[in-house]
């Protein structure tokens, strides 16, 4: 008895001297299995039905006419893709994706740089100013989206008052589009910059310290040091960085459901596929196509990173 | 000043000698303050400025908030707009939603982020790599795509307006399980090698061992899901229609919808209070933990 636990444990933890021991232990193995399965398979389980059947059944639902609620549905294809493709409306949304990615990802990764380098400077109470610049990011989009509704409203906003106190015209952010999308834009990086901020200090604090002392006995300036020491080294943050916030900027949703729920000038990829099935016009099928397109975008972006970290290991 | 910089720095000194380029260099005061404190000064008030915005806003009357001139500060702080908020939805009731929705979702989700963990670093089964690999890449599945077939099964199993139908399908952890996975990778094997020979299981290993040596991790690990769960808008967006059965967030949507006029700002704050506050709060005590379990996988 004792000494068939001794084999089992053996058998268990030590693989590589598995090979000493004749496999004769089959029992221990088959007891060993079902624990793995008690332990993994309801997650891996859940994962299947509620993320790989959905993927799978999404891009089955884009290929049909099929109005939410109804159990009558009509094959047609490509048919979506092609209304997609070919409707000016699409056009306008992958132009809003593209603004609203291209300027959430570039205004939360340049700002957050800059304040990553105040940051790293020795300043007294800095550890408070990168707790309350991270706060943000892990505060309720919705809540935010409230905040800033009431700060930006044209009439009662304090920021309008402001503006109006300094005779300046005030915009009407929630009419025109574009300002709308400016205004979701502003709003996204300043509650995701900190993040940004945070992983880019991690990145500077671990830049040896020789290197810029080397570099300020040589007499280089300031900016001069940055830019041909510490922005170099950084580029592998940056790249994890541009990665990461092009992926969620994909997929935000919070605060443009809560501050512009019409989508008027800020209906992105993402939102179209909520607008589209549960935005009142309840056409599945049509939602489906515009969120498997997403997800084809994001897939390529994903390789594009997978490729490029391949391409940094081998020259490393 | 070159005879300055070429002055020994000992390592001692550079140690305890500040940033980098700080180090010994002798530098002026107003670039420190133009170039160091102005800006964290500048960042700070814009980040802080808004929340603090919407505690006044949401202690201020209407009759302060659509007067013309800027009120900055409530005249008699009021609780008012809360018990109003509370008026038009039922804010103790979105709440306790939140609350059940949050421990039970994140309790589950960090049970099985172990229990997968485990099994994965320490149990004895073929394909484990790839089994590993099949849930990470979940990571990658973005939420919008399982979102229509997710309402149409959960719909149809009765699940809409429920509790468990709020939170069964974000259950399965990707998150979880590779962060903590990451972590038993690295624990030393000796110990558990030891307890085996005394004969204990692998489910006593896991509860005696692994877990109190993990709790950091499976700390920070928990306060991620908790903070995701309770600020989780999307999916209790579209399954959630009742009133009753609304979480916070949703509620709150429910809540602009109801008060379009600009008086009824102080309520909208007063909402938006009970939402962020407490994220705030376990924010501000538990900031490291947070903070590594966000940032990680970027520093590797």
């Amino acid at each position: 008895m004792q000494g068939g636990q001794i084999g089992v444990a053996s058998g268990t933890l030590a693989p590589t001297r598995a090979g000493l021991r004749p496999p004769r232990m089959t029992k221990q193995r088959v007891r060993e299995a079902l624990i793995f399965l008690a332990m993994v398979l309801p997650n891996a389980a859940l994962i299947a039905v509620f993320v790989y059947r959905p993927l799978l059944a999404n891009m089955y639902y884009s290929t049909l006419d099929w109005t939410l609620g109804s159990d009558k549905a009509r094959r047609v294809g490509l048919g979506n893709y092609v209304e997609f493709f070919t409707s000016a409306e699409s056009w306008g949304v992958l132009r809003t994706t593209l603004i609203f990615t291209v300027a959430t990802v570039g205004g939360s990764i340049v700002l957050g740089l800059l304040m990553a380098t105040v940051l790293n400077r020795q300043l007294i109470g800095r550890g408070f100013a990168r707790a309350t610049v991270f706060a943000p990011y892990v505060l309720s989009g919705v809540g935010i989206g409230l905040v800033w509704t009431f700060i930006f409203d044209p009439i009662t906003g304090v920021l309008s008052m402001l503006l109006r106190g300094g005779g300046l015209p005030v915009p009407q952010w929630f009419l025109d589009p574009n300002l709308s999308l400016l205004m979701v834009i502003i709003v996204y990086v300043w509650k995701n910059l900190g993040y940004c901020a945070v992983i880019y200090l991690a990145g500077m604090q671990a830049i040896p310290r020789d290197l810029i002392e080397a570099a300020a006995i040589d007499g280089a300036s300031r900016f001069r040091t940055f830019w041909s020491i510490v922005w170099p080294l950084l580029s592998p943050t940056s790249f994890f960085l541009l990665m990461t916030t092009l992926l969620s900027s994909l997929q935000a949703f919070d605060l443009i459901r809560i501050m512009t729920p019409l989508g008027n000038g800020t209906t992105t990829l993402m939102y179209d596929a909520y607008l589209q099935a549960f935005g009142g016009y309840n056409r599945a099928g049509f939602s489906a196509t515009v969120s498997t397109i997403l997800f084809v975008i994001l897939i390529v972006l994903t390789v594009v990173q997978l490729r490029f970290i391949e391409k940094r290991v081998h020259y490393a | 000043m070159s005879i300055a910089t070429a002055t020994p720095v000992t390592p001692e000194a550079a140690d305890l000698g500040p940033a980098p380029s700080a180090g010994q260099r002798p530098r002026p005061i107003l670039s420190t303050i133009l170039g160091g404190y102005l800006p964290l000064v500048l960042a700070t008030l814009i980040i802080a400025l808004p929340l603090l915005w919407m505690f006044l806003g949401s202690l201020k009357t209407s009759g302060e908030v659509i007067s013309n001139e800027i009120v900055w500060l409530p005249g008699s702080p009021s609780l008012d707009a809360y018990q109003r908020a509370s008026a038009k939805v039922d804010f103790p009731r979105l709440f306790l939603n939140s609350v059940i929705v949050t421990v039970a979702g994140a309790g589950i989700k960090v049970l099985l982020a172990i229990t997968t963990a485990y099994g994965l670093v320490f149990v004895r089964f073929p394909f484990k790599k790839i089994i590993f690999m099949g849930i990470l890449v979940a990571l990658m599945v973005p939420s919008q795509v399982s979102l229509l077939p997710n309402y149409l099964m959960i719909a149809g199993l009765g699940g809409a307006n429920t509790y468990w139908g709020i939170i069964l399908p974000g259950l399965g952890t990707a998150f979880g399980t590779f962060l903590l996975r990451q972590h038993f990778l690295s624990l030393p094997g000796e110990i558990l090698e030891a307890a085996a020979i005394d004969g204990a299981g692998h489910f006593r290993r896991l509860w005696s061992i692994v877990i109190p040596i993990s709790t950091p991790t499976i700390a920070t690990v928990a306060l991620v899901t908790v903070v995701n769960e309770w600020n989780d808008y999307l999916w209790p967006l579209i399954i959630t229609s009742n009133d009753d059965m609304m979480t916070l967030p949703v509620g709150l949507t429910l809540l602009k919808n109801l008060e379009g006029d600009p008086s009824s700002y102080p309520i909208l704050m007063a909402g938006a209070v009970v939402v962020i506050l407490p994220v705030l709060i376990v924010f501000m005590f538990l900031q490291r933990y947070i903070v590594a379990g966000l940032t990680q996988g970027a520093v590797k």
